[in-house]
């Protein structure tokens, strides 16, 4: 990603430097895996899988011919927001939405790209239509999420999945990459047309509904303010931050460092289910070949082949299950605390410049007497209104953080428990059918 | 009296299936220790037999002991102790007499069963549990003195006194009889019936390779059976050791979110409390696993002591392979005398022969000789023909008694199994269930939060 090249260096002087890399550093550990990781779900087992996980990758990676999951992610983001009672206001007087669905390849002589459709609904007015329906790709939301970061540099962005281009590592045209990105995208979309602030930027609009994005000027303006930044920060030395900021840097380096560890732990878990999985389909297979061996016993051991393939489907999906909608979402938050300490850093600058400023106005007044110059006041409000935005996003951002890891645990918690539930109808109904059987020789024994 | 109370409750398990509450019941798998051990032993051994009924046998407990063995060289063995009681001797009410009690070593079992093999070779002889742990997964313990294997083989043990003591035959075996009652002057019981005699000239000609002409098409079937029998479950029990490391390594990774989510709930408010009490029921559930492996363990015993049952069934079947043999030598040898009494008396040398030569050059031999000679093949002729005789009705005894055997060991095998099977799928509901049960504590902590 070109951005996060002057956010490292961005970082502010009074923080440690090794605990502000530290998070950094590891979520550059994850970017280099990442692009498995960030397409997280099916793609992590198809590339980590190469190593770890052929097995989950195999069973089901046509998601796209359903419609269900993308409808189901639909549902489960509504349903979140409805959940959500500080938000509630916002869900009755939401006017803006938006979906990114329906992915297509495109070929050229030039280049092979993906792009996905973006529905618009509205009522309001900023628009001319009630309806839009427009075809973008990942670039043209990479543009937009820079025009906003440049247009509203007060405001938290959300993150969008990585760019990542390693080629080789992982099928960029894979059904499952492409599906998990086409989420992620859609996440993002989602949480910019919901934001208050951002959802009447007119680049949004602009990418809501035009024919042709024109983004060339907006590239080029990046780069520029990209190297301002860098000067910038390069140039001040940073007073230290107030206390309310410093605990959300801290809290922010804290909560990457567990998410790390999460992300690490699931992982871990499907690369462990994902080798039971293979131990478990032989040990079916065994039952079933004992089963050819034998006259009275062949119906149980039948039975408890079956019981096991049963266990294994089960635990695919739950796999699957993990790996789609768990992984992701710890993804996008891993990419939302940057976006978070990239917002706060900005801030630190904008403090710096005004408290430059105002160190050399009151250096000039001591030897001029001379009022102090309105630039310096309007840095002032520059830097409360930034506070203000920040503290503002910052409670939108735990609010949506809480009801997104409620929703996220609550769901692995399902998952799980949905599995155990398979495999006990499963095991009960082969009960019945032993039992059913050893009372029909008790009876014939008898007879 | 355990064997009995246990089948009683089997049997009432039994008489209930198909109706519906049956589900239920079985799914009730909060059973203590000593009730799942009680099923396990009734699985294993038949009930209401001729020694059972008069006397109550378990070994109760194990220890350790410190001697010099034969080499002076010192040694740390366990040693298992076995109750007797008179089965009768319970009045209503009253408490039972203190049981008789002595110790055994491993090694005595292994002589006893050594001895039973010998001397019931038409016999499916029960299989002693294994002298070292095998198809052992990494958690488990190959150690000969770790408790949880002490354990497990004293269950061993006792299911294959038990074994013995249910066999219509073995169980009226004096020897036996004499393991279970006195203490000092067994080993020397045993030696004495010189067992060991009749095992070496046995083992000799079983270790030839046998060349029989007319097998028995059922023992053949059986031997394959057998085979097939060992191959797969051994392959089973190898199978399940690696599902139960994986299984293991899927519940203890779920350990690191406790310590993660604890971790995590310090820096967050409303938060917090759900996941530090999640990361509460994570810990629980990853140390859940290892009742339910220990668990498992006994399905695998269950199904190892049947491995080892194939090794009693090929037994069986080699020495009906050796009777065979010895009965076709037999018919061989007495084909050859015939003929030779006929060329005898024919004075006819079909082929050309030292014998022959010799009456070429010596010139024939006289007319008494010759009948002598008749007389003598005749002779032995007739004890050739009694020998097959002999050994015609030994193979057909052997026949018969070890079909009886194979039928009864079959039947036995296919309930036992079976009834393994259930205990299993039980066992998995109830890891079900627990899993189901943690996860919805977890939900609860998570949907507070």
């Amino acid at each position: 990603m070109s951005v996060s090249a002057p956010r490292g260096l961005a970082s502010s002087g009074q923080k440690l430097i090794t605990e502000i890399l530290h998070p950094l550093s590891a979520a550059e550990e994850q970017l280099s895996p990442g692009p498995d990781v960030s397409s997280s779900s099916s793609s992590s087992s198809s590339v980590g899988g190469g190593k770890q996980e052929p097995g989950l990758t195999n069973g089901t990676p046509v998601e796209m011919s359903n419609p269900a999951p993308a409808s189901q992610l639909l549902n489960r983001l509504q349903l979140d927001d409805d959940l959500d009672a500080d938000a509630q206001d916002l869900t009755e007087t939401r006017d803006l939405f938006v979906t990114v669905d329906d992915p297509k390849k495109h070929v050229s002589t030039m280049e092979t790209y993906i792009t996905y459709r973006v529905s618009t609904k509205t009522t309001r007015i900023e628009f001319d239509l009630p309806e839009y329906s427009v075809r973008r790709r990942y670039q043209d939301f990479d543009w937009l999420r820079t025009k906003l970061e440049d247009s509203q540099p007060t405001h938290l962005i959300p993150p969008l999945p990585e760019k990542f281009v390693m080629k080789g590592v992982v099928d960029r045209f894979s059904e499952d990459f492409v599906e998990t990105r086409m989420k992620a995208l859609d996440k993002f979309l989602k949480r910019v047309a919901d934001h208050p602030v951002l959802s009447f930027n007119p680049h949004l609009n602009a990418f809501l509904t035009a024919k042709d994005l024109n983004k060339r000027q907006g590239l080029a303006l990046l780069t520029k303010v990209g190297e301002s930044v860098k000067q910038v920060a390069g140039g001040y030395k940073l007073r230290p931050r107030p206390v309310e900021f410093c605990a959300m840097g801290e809290y922010l380096d804290t909560f990457s460092q567990k998410l790390g560890t999460l992300d690490r732990i699931a992982q871990r878990i499907l690369k462990e289910q994902s080798e039971y999985l293979t131990e478990l389909r032989e040990y079916g297979a065994v039952y079933s070949s004992w089963a050819g061996s034998e006259e009275q016993l062949q119906r149980p051991l039948e039975g408890v082949a079956g019981c096991v393939t049963t266990c294994c489907g089960a635990l695919e999906d739950a796999s699957e299950n993990m790996s789609q909608d768990f992984l992701p979402v710890l993804r996008e938050y891993v990419l939302y605390i940057e976006s978070m300490k990239n917002v706060l850093r900005k801030r630190d600058q904008t403090q710096a410049e005004y408290e430059g400023r105002l160190e050399a106005a009151i250096l000039h007044k001591q030897e001029d007497r001379t009022p102090i110059p309105v630039e310096v006041e309007r840095c002032q409000d520059k830097v409360e209104c930034f506070n203000a935005d920040l503290k503002a996003d910052w409670e939108r951002w735990q609010r949506n953080k809480r009801q997104d890891f409620k929703q996220l645990l609550t769901g692995m918690a399902d998952k799980n428990i949905n599995y155990y539930e398979k495999c006990q109808a499963a095991w009960e109904s082969l009960i019945t059918v032993l039992q059913d059987k050893q009372t029909e020789d008790k009876t014939s024994e008898t007879n | 009296m355990r064997p009995a109370s246990s089948a009683d409750s089997s049997q009432m398990m039994m008489a209930d299936s198909g109706s519906s509450e049956e589900v239920a019941v079985i799914c009730n798998t909060d059973i203590t220790s000593t009730e799942s051990e009680n099923n396990i032993i009734n699985t294993m051994v038949e009930r209401g037999t001729a020694l059972l009924r008069k006397m109550e046998i378990s070994v109760a407990e194990a220890d350790k002991r410190t001697g010099k063995n034969t080499v002076n060289m010192q040694e740390t063995y366990t040693v298992y102790l076995l109750e007797t009681r008179p089965a009768d001797s319970v009045p209503e009410g009253g408490t039972p007499a203190a049981p008789d009690t002595l110790w055994r070593r491993y090694s005595e079992f292994e002589l006893l069963r050594t001895y039973l093999l010998v001397t019931y070779p038409y016999i499916i002889i029960p299989p002693l549990p294994e002298k070292r742990a095998e198809f052992v997964w990494h958690k488990l313990s190959a150690d000969n003195l770790d408790p949880d294997f002490v354990e497990r083989r004293r269950v061993g043990l006792e299911n294959f006194l038990l074994r013995v003591a249910s066999h219509p035959v073995l169980s009226n075996d004096k020897i036996f009889f004499l393991f279970l009652t006195e203490e000092k002057g067994w080993r020397e019981a045993v030696l004495e019936t010189g067992f060991q005699d009749k095992a070496d000239s046995r083992l000799k000609s079983l270790s030839a390779m046998l060349r029989v002409k007319n097998p028995d098409k059922r023992f053949t079937a059986l031997k394959h059976y057998s085979d097939e029998l060992n191959t797969v479950i051994s392959q089973l029990l190898r199978v399940r050791a690696r599902v139960a490391d994986r299984l293991y390594g899927v519940y203890k990774v779920h350990g690191n979110y406790g310590r993660v989510f604890s971790e995590w709930s310090a820096i967050e408010k409303e938060m917090g409390d759900g996941l530090q009490s999640a990361g509460h029921h994570m810990d629980t559930y990853a140390a859940s696993i290892d009742d339910i492996l220990e668990e498992e363990e006994h399905y695998a015993d269950q199904l190892k002591e049947y491995l080892f049952y194939t090794d009693s069934v090929r037994s069986v079947c080699r020495k009906h392979e050796l009777i065979q043999y010895e009965l076709e030598m037999a018919a061989q040898d007495l084909v050859y005398k015939k003929q030779q009494k006929e060329e005898l008396a024919t004075g006819a040398v079909r082929i050309f022969s030292l014998k022959g030569m010799t009456s070429k050059l010596f010139g024939q031999e006289s007319q008494e000789q010759r009948e002598s000679k008749v007389a003598a093949l005749e002779q032995s002729i007739q004890e050739g023909e009694e020998a097959i005789k002999e050994k015609n009705t030994e193979s057909q005894e052997f026949v018969q008694k070890a079909w009886n055997d194979i039928e009864r060991f079959t039947a036995q095998k296919d309930k036992d199994l079976r009834e393994a099977l259930i205990s299993y799928a039980i066992m998995q509901i109830s890891m079900c269930k627990k899993g189901i049960q943690v996860w919805s504590n977890a939900k609860e902590c998570f949907n507070k939060m």
